[in-house]
């Protein structure tokens, strides 16, 4: 039995994305998305949570009893989120100082919850890999794409501070868009997200309705 | 074996001590990266808020406990030249809009501001967030300034009477770090014999 790693990687960036068709993860999609780069970063720190945890609970799944799996899962799940922020704090100081707050808050993502529960609890190890790598690449698009709206309509900018996460090579990314001050500020304050989020899933759904496909409310429990 | 609870109770408090084991081994794999990291971030702070030239210890390593009035520890870093106290610097907190704002005051020994920032806030950009020197110069312009000059009952923004300017939008950040930082102007008159004699 081979899996579909076509169908893992298309589920994961777009039939079934995290983000735009699951809904999971809203509070870092809202709280995280107030520039391009924030949104990356706290896509990345996501995908490699998701990825490890992934492949961690696949391979340990024949341990874990049906009665504590969901204890189990969080256990990792935080245990991975930590590991990330001690490394991060140590070895990655500068990106800490953008991403440390919200690194934690990966713990109450639903999104590696529910991979684990509806993919690598069942999947053998490098399916549930896959899995975890494409969910968190579509979770980190989705975040990206809602903080460069956000960030060129309010701040004007985009990519600003790229060169903080990626290294000083990508300084020419970061681009000034509009003249300074000229953003409309509530795209990065707080009501932004929940704007821009809506928009961003009316889009999918629009996209989706060009295409001929039915529209199935997936939601948390259609996955 | 059966479906007993206690094997769902051994099979939990496997995986609990595995990660356990596994997030204290990296803990202590990374306790002094992390400890080096904020030493550094301190000393990069301190830089802003007293001049290198005045000083030629490590005023990180040279700090004193002082009781505040509240009966808080407050960590005041020394800076000295030739074994004297030549000016302090201990951290202070406001409160803004959005939240407390995190500002470093550095002080000399004759209450002379040496200057101050904001080490954390979570004020609105684009109207709170001026108070960071990235984005206006106006926090640069307490430097030089003490209790008298301007006199003591012109600490307050322009919109309270006093002598500091608010922004356009927003009173309320401005109003808190000036407030703030008059704080730490009584502080140091009231504890400065204790900060600046050496023992």
């Amino acid at each position: 039995m081979s899996a579909d790693y076509g169908r893992i990687f298309k589920d994961g960036l777009w039939e079934n994305n995290g983000v735009l068709c699951q809904m999971l993860g809203m509070c870092p999609t809202m709280a995280m998305t107030t520039s391009a780069t924030n949104g990356l970063g706290m896509g990345l720190a996501t995908l490699v949570v998701m990825a490890t945890s992934n492949l961690l609970i696949a391979a340990l799944r024949g341990y874990i009893t049906t009665q504590v799996r969901i204890p189990v899962f969080i256990l990792i799940i935080a245990a991975m989120v930590t590991l990330v922020d001690l490394t991060m704090n140590a070895y990655m100081h500068e990106l800490y100082k953008v991403l440390g707050l919200f690194i934690p808050l990966i713990v109450s993502n639903c999104l590696p919850l529910g991979r684990a529960e509806v993919f690598a609890a069942r999947e053998p190890v490098l399916p549930s890999f896959c899995d975890g790598l494409a969910m968190g690449l579509g979770f980190t698009a989705a975040l990206t794409v809602i903080g460069a709206c956000r960030e060129i309509i309010g701040s004007g900018t985009l990519f600003a501070d790229a060169s903080l996460l990626l290294g000083p090579a990508f300084k020419v990314i970061e681009l000034k868009i509009l003249p300074q001050d000229s953003g409309i500020l509530v795209a990065v304050l707080p009501p932004g997200g929940f704007l821009f989020t809506g928009l961003m899933l009316a889009g999918k759904r629009l996209l989706d309705i060009r295409a001929g496909k039915p529209i199935v409310m997936a939601g948390a429990h259609g996955m | 074996m059966s479906d007993r609870p206690i094997k769902h109770a051994v099979v939990l408090g496997a995986f609990c001590l595995g990660f356990g084991t596994l997030l204290a081994a990296t803990d202590l794999v990374t306790h002094q990266p992390i400890e080096d990291r904020h030493m550094e971030d301190l000393q990069n702070s301190l830089v802003q808020v007293i001049p290198p030239g005045i000083h030629d210890n490590n005023p990180v390593t040279d700090a004193i406990m002082v009781k505040d009035e509240a009966g808080k520890d407050v960590t005041v870093y020394r800076a000295k030249k030739d074994g004297k106290v030549t000016g302090v610097a201990y951290a202070l907190e406001g409160s803004g809009y959005g939240g407390p704002i995190s500002l470093l005051l550095g002080v000399d020994a004759e209450g002379k501001i040496l200057g101050v920032r904001a080490t954390a806030h979570k004020e609105t950009p684009g109207l709170g967030d001026k108070i960071d020197p990235a984005k206006t110069d106006w926090i640069l312009r307490f430097t030089g300034l003490s209790l008298g000059n301007p006199p003591e009952d012109k600490w307050k923004v322009k919109k309270d009477g006093g002598y500091f300017d608010q922004f356009a939008g927003a009173t309320i950040t401005p109003r808190g770090v000036v407030t703030a930082i008059k704080g730490g102007m009584d502080f140091f008159t009231a504890h400065k014999a204790e900060m600046t004699e050496v023992r």
